[in-house]
């Protein structure tokens, strides 16, 4: 038996399909994993992601310590309540885990890291922080919801009181605040609007009943992951891990090289890489030929060389195959992949694939 | 609980095998497995006039989150594959002792017989023990 959130016995009895997810009993499915991801993309939908670990940070120092830890720059979150999402960087360079910061206070910064990476992340945040006295504290009393699609603010806000859902409603998108005893952000991995809800673990069960009488729909693991992969959103261990860096992983965008005094774990070695530049770079490929694209098939560059794709799926949005593939770096717009044995063509585009319900391949 | 038709015969491996008036048999994937393999977005069908063994991989069928190999449950000859899969693949979850069937194939003399083929009973029984 693997490790289960609160809701557990709620997914039970809506006779979820459980998978294990890194270690975690997980909901996979409900009823249809593309009902759940048209669901998400045409009204809205929520997920049990209470197993991804929420950390704070506090210390005078906070600020300090982060602008060392993470590849993005904390610098750049000057209003209370904004979020920032980054890679946290080993001193090669590798990618130890994507997440997602948010600044509260000038002493209080939260974290939400992934799952599978939780016993690692917190190990080296707690060994980088103790020199900034800063402390690291997992919140394993909340549990997290997302509520996400074009109609889960205004049903999310329906489980708020009147003040808190209008302050809610009035967040920026990339935002959070902490709504009495409810941390509200408007983040997600989906592509759609919506929100993540941190929340006293006793009042999830309840929350979630109520989000489903108001029409929104219980969502598992599969239909997040083709969300996230048609809005082009990388996952940790399968589209980047500690032996490969942002840039060759489309995460350069989220490494702040300035100003250039920040001296965030890993930068030397990126530095260094950068003079050569990356010799590989992570690709959106829609499949232009029948079939469906998965992660580890053989890509074909041709007269560049080759590469492996890194996700893949069938995406319901779209209708047709997607897929991230790592590539040499002079890869151009067509490649091939090596399907069951047969060479399927592809076109190279850069994701996202789509972005608040609309497809964006053309 | 799958439903397993009483009329047809079953693999372990989770086909189904249907005696057409001709002597041609039908073949699918049953109801356990289409539920086991999720939404199918992508079936490939093998082209009539194939010679396939009994455990030769011959279609694919493919869910949002796996594929999986058929294979053909006795020797013979493809005398079709079922054309409506390459646009509709989710007729296999609908109706899969039906519309959703994957091929068809004439048997060789005496395969059907040598074929190691199992009653609705004994499906039914291979399901429980699988837990379903």
């Amino acid at each position: 038996m693997g490790k289960r959130t609160v809701l557990f016995p709620l997914h039970q009895e809506l006779g979820a399909r459980i998978v294990d997810f890194g270690g975690w009993d997980m909901p996979v499915q409900y009823s249809s994993q593309i009902g759940e991801h048209h669901a998400v993309r045409r009204a809205a939908g929520v997920f049990d992601v209470s197993h991804m670990c929420v950390v704070d940070l506090r210390g005078a120092r906070v600020r300090t310590f982060l602008g060392q830890l993470l590849a993005n720059d904390v610098g750049k979150l000057t209003t209370p309540g904004k979020a920032l999402y980054s890679c946290m960087l080993n001193e090669q360079g590798g990618v130890l885990d994507d997440l997602i910061v948010y600044y509260l206070t000038d002493s209080w910064f939260r974290a939400v890291v992934n799952a599978g990476t939780r016993d690692k992340d917190l190990a080296w945040m707690r060994r980088h922080a103790a020199a900034s006295g800063v402390e690291v504290s997992e919140r394993t009393d909340l549990a997290m919801l997302a509520v996400q699609g074009p109609e889960a603010r205004a049903k999310a806000a329906q489980l708020l009181a009147p003040g808190d859902a209008a302050a809610a409603l009035a967040l920026g998108s990339f935002f959070g605040r902490e709504l009495s005893g409810w941390f509200v952000a408007r983040t997600g991995y989906t592509g759609e609007d919506g929100f993540e809800i941190m929340l006293p673990a006793a009042a999830a069960i309840p929350a979630w009943r109520q989000l489903n009488s108001l029409g929104v729909a219980s969502c598992g693991l599969g239909a997040r992951d083709t969300l996230r992969l048609e809005a082009g959103m990388n996952l940790y261990g399968n589209d980047m891990d500690e032996s490969k860096q942002p840039f060759e992983s489309n995460l350069g965008w989220s490494v702040a090289l300035e100003p250039p005094g920040r001296a965030f774990i890993g930068r030397a070695a990126l530095e260094a890489l950068g003079a050569r530049g990356s010799r590989a770079k992570l690709v959106g490929l829609v499949l232009e030929d029948r079939g469906v694209l998965r992660s580890h098939q053989k890509v074909i560059a041709p007269a560049v060389g080759e590469g492996e794709i890194t996700s893949g799926t069938f995406a319901p949005t779209l209708e047709r195959s997607i897929a991230l593939a790592r590539v040499p770096a002079a890869t151009g717009a067509a490649v091939q992949v090596e399907v069951r044995g047969k060479l399927l063509n592809a076109r190279v585009v850069r994701p996202p694939f789509v972005r608040l319900g609309k497809s964006l391949i053309g | 609980m799958s439903n397993v038709p009483a009329d047809l015969k079953y693999t372990k491996s989770h086909e189904w095998v249907r005696t057409l008036a001709n002597g041609t048999l039908e073949i699918g994937i049953t109801d356990h497995a289409q539920h086991a393999l999720g939404d199918l977005v992508f079936v490939e069908v093998p082209e009539a006039g194939r010679a396939v063994k009994a455990g030769e991989q011959c279609a694919v069928v493919e869910s949002v989150k796996a594929a999986s190999d058929v294979y053909a449950p006795l020797d013979g000859e493809i005398t079709a594959g079922n054309p409506r899969l390459a646009d509709a693949p989710e007729t296999v979850n609908a109706e899969p002792y039906a519309a959703g069937w994957l091929m068809r194939l004439k048997p060789n003399p005496g395969a059907l017989a040598a074929a190691d083929l199992m009653s609705a009973a004994d499906y039914h029984q291979l399901l429980d023990a699988e837990g379903d």
